[in-house]
């Protein structure tokens, strides 16, 4: 029930934010609602406009390597701020064997180039329901 | 659903960021329950001063909606900003960017901001903007912010939820009689002309304080003040201007209230959210349940082959219904300025058709 909310961010020291754009595009052409924070975001910020905006989905994007940092530690701020089912998903310039670890460290997907735009659509689809649908217990 | 509204209402009023955009999420999604909640919010409320900004579409509302949250951050105020972009009519998404210009305050204590989709509303807004400021309200926001999607000539609706309406103009949007038209230039308390570095500002300022620019929204008078804003790529000068900005927006609402204006403020404000909460609960409600039932299809039906016609079909529902639903018209001529109906058409059909009504009883 709901639209669900998306919200597609850039951390850390990368200007580079075509992909980040043409993504945010598709899925607002996939009906979803999604908000767009641009470039050079600390995580904690990304964390703070999450809640704030009451998203389910955080996409993350890098495309400058420090993504092994970056993507762990929006993870680990959401789930200090009891925000834990925000389902965080990453894409860029992410070489494969960083798969695993970023998989431990709770990115739930990793989208790299070359990825049909309609397969992370797909994805969102298949993986998230709108949060907190048990809104009474909302911590 | 009972069942832990006193605990999440506590905690909004603690000011808890995730309970309060919950909250506004439910509402948005008109998830069942959720109005409970601002029933009980609406008597912790009514403290916040509340500031709409609206324009057209790239007139620099988010910029300058980020140069005033700064300059209210430097008093120690605390902040709420709600800001509006469109949905889609084809596919109902949204692309939300207001935050791209608000991001530098993202980190800030006591900055708390939120966008909206407009999800089908006409106007400007989006239908969950009433209840989500009673909701920073209530948490103890100082100041909100509400900033209107991209807006045309006739989108006034914001003047109807905020204290003062600021209206951002740019150069080059055409020439002395756009400036004396009716609709979203009666609104304006403050007028800015952002971008004013560029050719043909020095015009719009002129076309704007030379005629006599009287507001008539509460029929008391009140010169809309005038304001410029250069290149915000002049970061100090930009932050001075818009320094004047917030002072103006102090000198409109003490002269609300020293001339006794205010109280008209609050007036319209509260017309029009109960008028929303009318149209939600009653008219709402009545067509969710004549589609639902499949009513409404027989309903059209009848009324594609004459069997029927519209007016008399709406009494008899109304008739059925077993009760008078003539709450819009007469309400609606005290409340003051800016009485174009608003949300989505249907409450227009709504007044007009309680005025049939009223004629049959």
């Amino acid at each position: 029930m709901g639209t669900l909310r998306i919200m597609i961010a850039k951390p850390g020291l990368d200007g580079h934010d075509r992909g980040a754009r043409v993504l945010a595009r598709f899925l607002r052409d996939s009906g979803f609602e999604v908000i767009y924070t641009g470039c050079h975001q600390t995580p904690e910020q990304i964390v703070r406009a999450a809640l704030q905006e009451d998203v389910d989905v955080v996409g993350l994007s890098c495309l400058s390597g420090a993504h092994r940092y970056l993507f762990p530690r929006v993870v680990k701020l959401l789930g200090e701020k009891g925000a834990g089912d925000i389902v965080v998903i990453g894409g860029g310039i992410i070489p494969e064997e960083d798969f695993v670890f970023l998989s431990d460290a709770g990115i739930r997907a990793v989208f790299t180039p070359g990825t049909p735009l309609e397969d992370i659509a797909a994805w969102i689809r298949t993986h998230v329901t709108r949060n907190g649908k048990e809104s009474a217990s909302v911590e | 659903m009972n069942h832990g509204v006193g605990d999440r209402v506590e905690k909004i009023l603690r000011g808890d960021e995730r309970s309060a955009s919950r909250l506004i999420r439910d509402i948005e999604d008109d998830i069942s329950g959720t109005r409970e909640l601002i029933r009980a919010l609406w008597y912790h409320a009514g403290q916040a001063r509340i500031i709409g900004v609206t324009g057209s579409p790239g007139a620099g509302k988010s910029t300058a909606v980020g140069g005033l949250i700064g300059a209210y951050i430097k008093t120690g105020q605390s902040i709420g900003v709600l800001c509006v972009d469109p949905s889609s009519p084809f596919s109902g998404g949204a692309l939300l960017g207001d935050r791209l210009r608000l991001q530098q305050h993202a980190g800030t204590p006591g900055v708390f901001i939120r966008s909206f989709a407009t999800r089908g509303v006409t106007g400007g807004l989006s239908r969950a903007v009433g209840d989500a400021i009673t909701i920073l309200d209530a948490m103890g926001k100082d100041i909100i912010l509400l900033e209107s999607a991209g807006a045309g000539q006739q989108d006034v609706n914001i003047a109807h939820h905020v204290h003062t309406v600021l209206l951002i103009l740019v150069p080059g949007m055409g020439d002395a009689i756009q400036v004396i038209k009716a609709g979203i230039m009666e609104i304006a308390d403050i007028f800015i002309v952002n971008k004013a570095h560029r050719q043909g500002a020095s015009d719009v300022i002129r076309d704007l304080t030379e005629l006599p620019f009287v507001s008539r929204a509460n029929d008391i008078p009140w010169t809309p003040l005038v304001l410029s804003l250069p290149d915000c790529a002049d970061r100090d000068a930009f932050a001075v201007a818009i320094d004047g900005v917030a002072a103006a927006v102090d000198d409109h609402y003490r002269d609300m209230v020293e001339n006794g204006r205010f109280g008209a403020r609050l007036r319209r404000r509260a017309y029009y959210e109960l008028s929303d909460a009318i149209n939600w609960l009653v008219y709402g409600s009545l067509m969710e349940k004549l589609s639902r039932t499949g009513e409404i299809d027989a309903m059209v039906s009848r009324i594609v082959e004459r069997d029927d016609d519209p007016y008399s079909m709406a009494d008899t529902i109304i008739r059925e219904q077993g009760r008078s639903v003539s709450f819009n018209v007469s309400a609606g001529r005290s409340a003051g300025g800016c009485n174009q109906n608003n949300d989505d058409g249907h409450q227009k059909n709504n007044g007009q058709r309680d005025e049939e009504i009223d004629g049959a009883q």
